[in-house]
């Protein structure tokens, strides 16, 4: 049943740190958080490490775990053998905090930039009508949990600093296509997710589809989507022409 | 005390889940400049956790469904020593909030004709939650949040500073309230969790939007932030708790694998079809049925399994009584040797519906039985058994304005008591939350534009709350918080826990007494940066003193009603029900300690007594009070 785990958990904070080497117990049916929790109760209180929920619910407790973005408390133990070191490392786009815990607000300052849901002004609140197949595709945008990890992991601004000012990244060119999909939103966001948020940056490489927890299809579900319409916008002759007489909105 | 970082605002909310994000737009939109304080980063708050639905008697499903009926159901699931004005208002204003957040962006399931889905749910005579599948939470807060944003967009549009008159502040923890010397709120004191530094926020009004108390227990659904602030900060601040002795054990959490012991499993597994058996293969819950409860659910397997088909001409299954019922009742046959090999019960959804059914409804079960414990639910009965998971008991507050007996100091959702009575019914939290987060905002914004003057804290206060705070790092040798929180949890887990007895809580108090003096001298290692020992010492302060009171009132309490139960008192006394028990609490941070004391409830309005039938009034009140009761429901009732 328990075993004794090598685990190596990065500690530092923005001016700096390095991987710790820790030997701790592991026991049956275990996820890697309970395994940090331990940590913190007999090795080293002061390790810091986001979590909430502790069922994949909240999106708190994002890192990477041997090098990939990973929820903590999904990821079970026995996914590693006994003898593998688990390596745990803060999420690598996000500036250090301390320890495990990064800087977030990137996330929250480019939520703030995607214009918001604009309700149907003839519309009263109960008067709403939607079909559950009309729902069903912003819906699953709507699973998302904002654990950032589609953010973590997009090369655009993984690596890329510089990127991040006119990128919004996965996770917000999504809530571009739910709201567009959103069967009684009233605004037109296509061009804007093109020249404000970024779209054009995704060459769709599939990262984010593939680290996502809530297993979304951010890829071809989203930002697939996302771009066709663009380019019917942008290549259509007759939407050109819509828009170069000024009939269309666009 | 050197360069405090200071804040003002007319309207401070402390807490972030749905009743204080619902608060702070409210007290925005009464043009008041507000704040949102996050435990956590914003939008993970424990609110993501609930999963069934937001109870609102819209009667999309069942058209027979209207507030009164609903008003009826929390009663009842209340053992009717809920604050009826509060259940009233809860019921009547529950739709409204509901589409209110379809305006800010929700996508709620559908019915066939496009309006809200809604589904069963235990002890709700129709169909009455809206949801999201199984994250129906998620939804609501995610809407909440989205909504903050917008508003903030407006700002922006209009001043140029997106939190002109809405701030949220992430990972903000409150130690402190503060006051000015005729007890009036005057603001708040905390710390920022990412570098412990001491922050403070002048504000007239406070919005408590705390939560529960589940971590002082256990096993429980809860998070680490439920650890009772708001509870103890209004007990601190000279407010009164009631109801504190009725803890509630939702009846399916998981049982294995260890580590996640205690996470829940939806109701609407139930709801959606789902059936309780024990070891031997028996639907058990028959034998559970209460005499209050025996003319609306079915006593056999054939009228319980034609209900989902036709409710207007059979009973409910009894898989569908009010939590408490349930949850007594699987720790019954787990007692008697009944349970599953992980010490719980089966609960079976995969024999009654289609496999991709399920996936459909029930997505997050699915998934994470799947990847916790290696369980296919379409496939495979779940293990499951009772789980600390909400606290009926909070801060007493007047229903219409969520206003407490402190001036300035409001409350809202689970910190607050009264609504739910001695058990709450899955669903109607988060329409608590909606409609007293609204109602919370909107008396402490009336509350803010009365005042003439805004009260000030004296200086000293600040210094005090400052030292308190930074105490778990003097001295050396002391107590590890970490073990210290382990203990209680235990403490309370075996003596108040689901079912008590006068000798064991009368042997936790006295745990909790050393508990607490081991509290006292708590020591912390490293530095102020996110430092998770030292913010669990100060949390732990809080566990402590909410956990005297459930053990006070629970001990005083001679009758099992709701979410208490005692071996030494199994029945439910008519007597008791017109009485609520009302925690106070004198001195200050960990030498402060509880005293409980009796308070009459007030009596009923009659015209909603009169939604009742006579016989079924008999069942829970006394003689006297039924003497009064008009001859019209009399007649109706026989």
């Amino acid at each position: 049943m328990g075993y004794q785990a090598h685990f190596r958990v990065w500690r530092g904070d923005g001016e700096g740190g390095d991987l710790r080497d820790f030997t701790v117990e592991v026991n049956e049916g275990e996820v890697v958080l309970d395994v940090i929790h331990r940590l913190q109760a007999t090795q080293a209180s002061d390790l810091a490490v986001r979590w909430n929920c502790k069922a994949g619910k909240c999106g708190s407790c994002s890192a990477e775990i041997n090098g990939r973005p990973r929820l903590l408390c999904m990821t079970r133990m026995s996914v590693f053998s006994e003898s593998e070191t688990v390596t745990v490392t803060p999420m690598r786009t996000f500036p250090v905090i301390r320890d495990l815990v990064t800087d977030v607000s990137f996330n929250y300052t480019k939520a703030r930039e995607i214009p918001s849901f604009k309700p149907p002004a003839d519309l009263a609140p109960g008067e709403y009508r939607m079909q559950q197949v009309d729902v069903e595709r912003s819906q699953e945008f709507r699973k998302c949990i904002e654990c950032f990890l589609c953010q973590d992991t997009c090369h655009v601004v993984r690596d890329h600093e510089e990127n991040k000012e006119s990128f919004a990244g996965p996770r917000f060119l999504m809530r571009i296509a739910e709201l567009e999909m959103h069967p009684l939103d009233d605004a037109d966001r296509v061009r804007e997710a093109q020249s404000e948020h970024g779209l054009g940056f995704c060459n769709i490489t599939k990262c984010c589809t593939e680290v996502c927890p809530e297993h979304i299809k951010i890829t071809d579900n989203a930002l697939i989507p996302m771009k066709e319409r663009v380019a019917d916008r942008r290549y259509d002759p007759l939407v050109w022409l819509g828009n170069k007489i000024g009939r269309r909105k666009a | 005390m050197s360069e405090l970082e200071r804040h003002a605002y007319d309207v401070l909310v402390i807490g972030a889940g749905g009743a204080g994000l619902r608060a702070a737009i409210e007290a925005r939109e009464h043009g008041m400049r507000t704040a949102v304080l996050c435990k956590s980063l914003f939008g993970k708050a424990h609110t993501v956790m609930a999963e069934g639905g937001i109870a609102a008697a819209m009667g999309n499903v069942n058209s027979h469904d209207s507030w009164q009926v609903h008003f009826r159901d929390t009663m009842r699931g209340g053992k009717f020593l809920n604050n009826w004005r509060m259940a009233e208002l809860h019921a009547k204003e529950a739709p409204d909030r509901v589409w209110e957040l379809e305006t800010y962006g929700a996508l709620f399931d559908r019915t066939a004709d496009g309006r809200i889905s809604q589904r069963n749910f235990g002890g709700h005579e129709y169909p009455r939650l809206a949801h999201v599948g199984d994250r129906t939470g998620l939804e609501l807060i995610r809407s909440l949040q989205q909504k903050i944003v917008s508003l903030q967009q407006e700002d922006q549009r209009e001043l140029g500073d997106y939190e002109a008159r809405l701030k949220v502040f992430a990972e903000c923890t409150v130690t402190e309230l503060l006051q000015d010397e005729d007890g009036r709120i005057a603001g708040a004191f905390g710390y920022w969790r990412e570098s412990g530094r001491f922050v403070s926020f002048e504000a007239p009004a406070v919005v408590l939007a705390t939560g529960g108390i589940g971590k002082s227990f256990k096993v429980t659904s809860n998070s680490w932030e439920y650890t009772g602030d708001g509870h103890a900060l209004a007990l601190r601040a000279g407010a009164a708790l009631v109801n504190m002795e009725f803890v509630q054990f939702h009846p399916t959490g998981m049982v294995w694998p260890p580590s996640v012991k205690g996470i829940l499993v939806t109701e609407s597994v139930r709801g959606d079809g789902g059936v309780l058996r024990n070891s031997e293969n028996k639907r058990f819950m028959f034998d559970y049925i209460p005499e209050v409860f025996k003319d609306k659910y079915a006593d056999n397997e054939t009228e319980a399994d034609k209900w989902y088909t036709d409710a207007d001409n059979n009973r409910r299954p009894p898989e569908l009584l009010p939590r408490d019922e349930v949850a007594r009742a699987i720790n019954s046959e787990v007692k008697a040797g009944r349970g599953s090999p992980h010490g719980g019960v089966f609960l079976d959804v995969s024999s009654r519906l289609p496999a991709e059914e399920i996936i459909r409804r029930l997505p997050s079960m699915h998934h994470q039985f799947k990847e916790l414990a290696d369980v296919d639910i379409t496939a495979q009965p779940m293990e499951v058994g009772p789980t600390c998971h909400y606290v009926m008991g909070g801060v007493e507050v007047e229903p219409d304005t969520a206003a407490s007996r402190v001036p300035g100091l409001f409350a809202a959702g689970e910190v607050s008591g009264g609504m739910h009575g001695s058990n709450r019914l899955g669903g109607n939290s988060l329409s608590d939350l909606l409609v007293f987060g609204r109602r919370a905002g909107a008396g402490a914004s009336a509350y803010v534009q009365g005042l003439t003057e805004r009260p000030a804290a004296a200086p000293e206060t600040l210094a005090r709350a400052e030292r308190s705070a930074l105490a778990p790092f003097d001295g050396e040798g002391g107590a590890n918080p970490y073990g210290l929180h382990m203990e209680l949890q235990q403490v309370m887990n075996d003596l108040v826990g689901i079912i008590r007895k006068s000798g064991e809580m009368a042997q936790a108090l006295e745990k909790l007494e050393a508990l607490k003096a081991k509290a006292a001298e708590v020591t912390v290692e490293g530095h102020r940066q996110f430092n998770p020992g030292w913010h669990l010492a100060l949390d732990l302060r809080n566990m402590l003193l909410v956990s005297e009171c459930v053990a006070k009132a629970a001990l005083l309490r001679t009758e099992s009603r709701g979410g208490h139960t005692r071996d030494d008192f199994p029945g439910m006394d008519a007597e008791w029900r017109r009485k609520l028990l009302v925690c106070t609490a004198s001195g200050d941070g960990v030498e402060a300690s509880a005293e409980v004391v009796e308070k009459p409830q007030v009596p009923m309005r009659p015209d909603l007594l009169d939604l009742f039938e006579y016989s079924e009034l008999e069942k829970y009140l006394t003689g006297q009070e039924l003497t009064g009761q008009s001859g019209a429901s009399r007649g109706e009732g026989s």
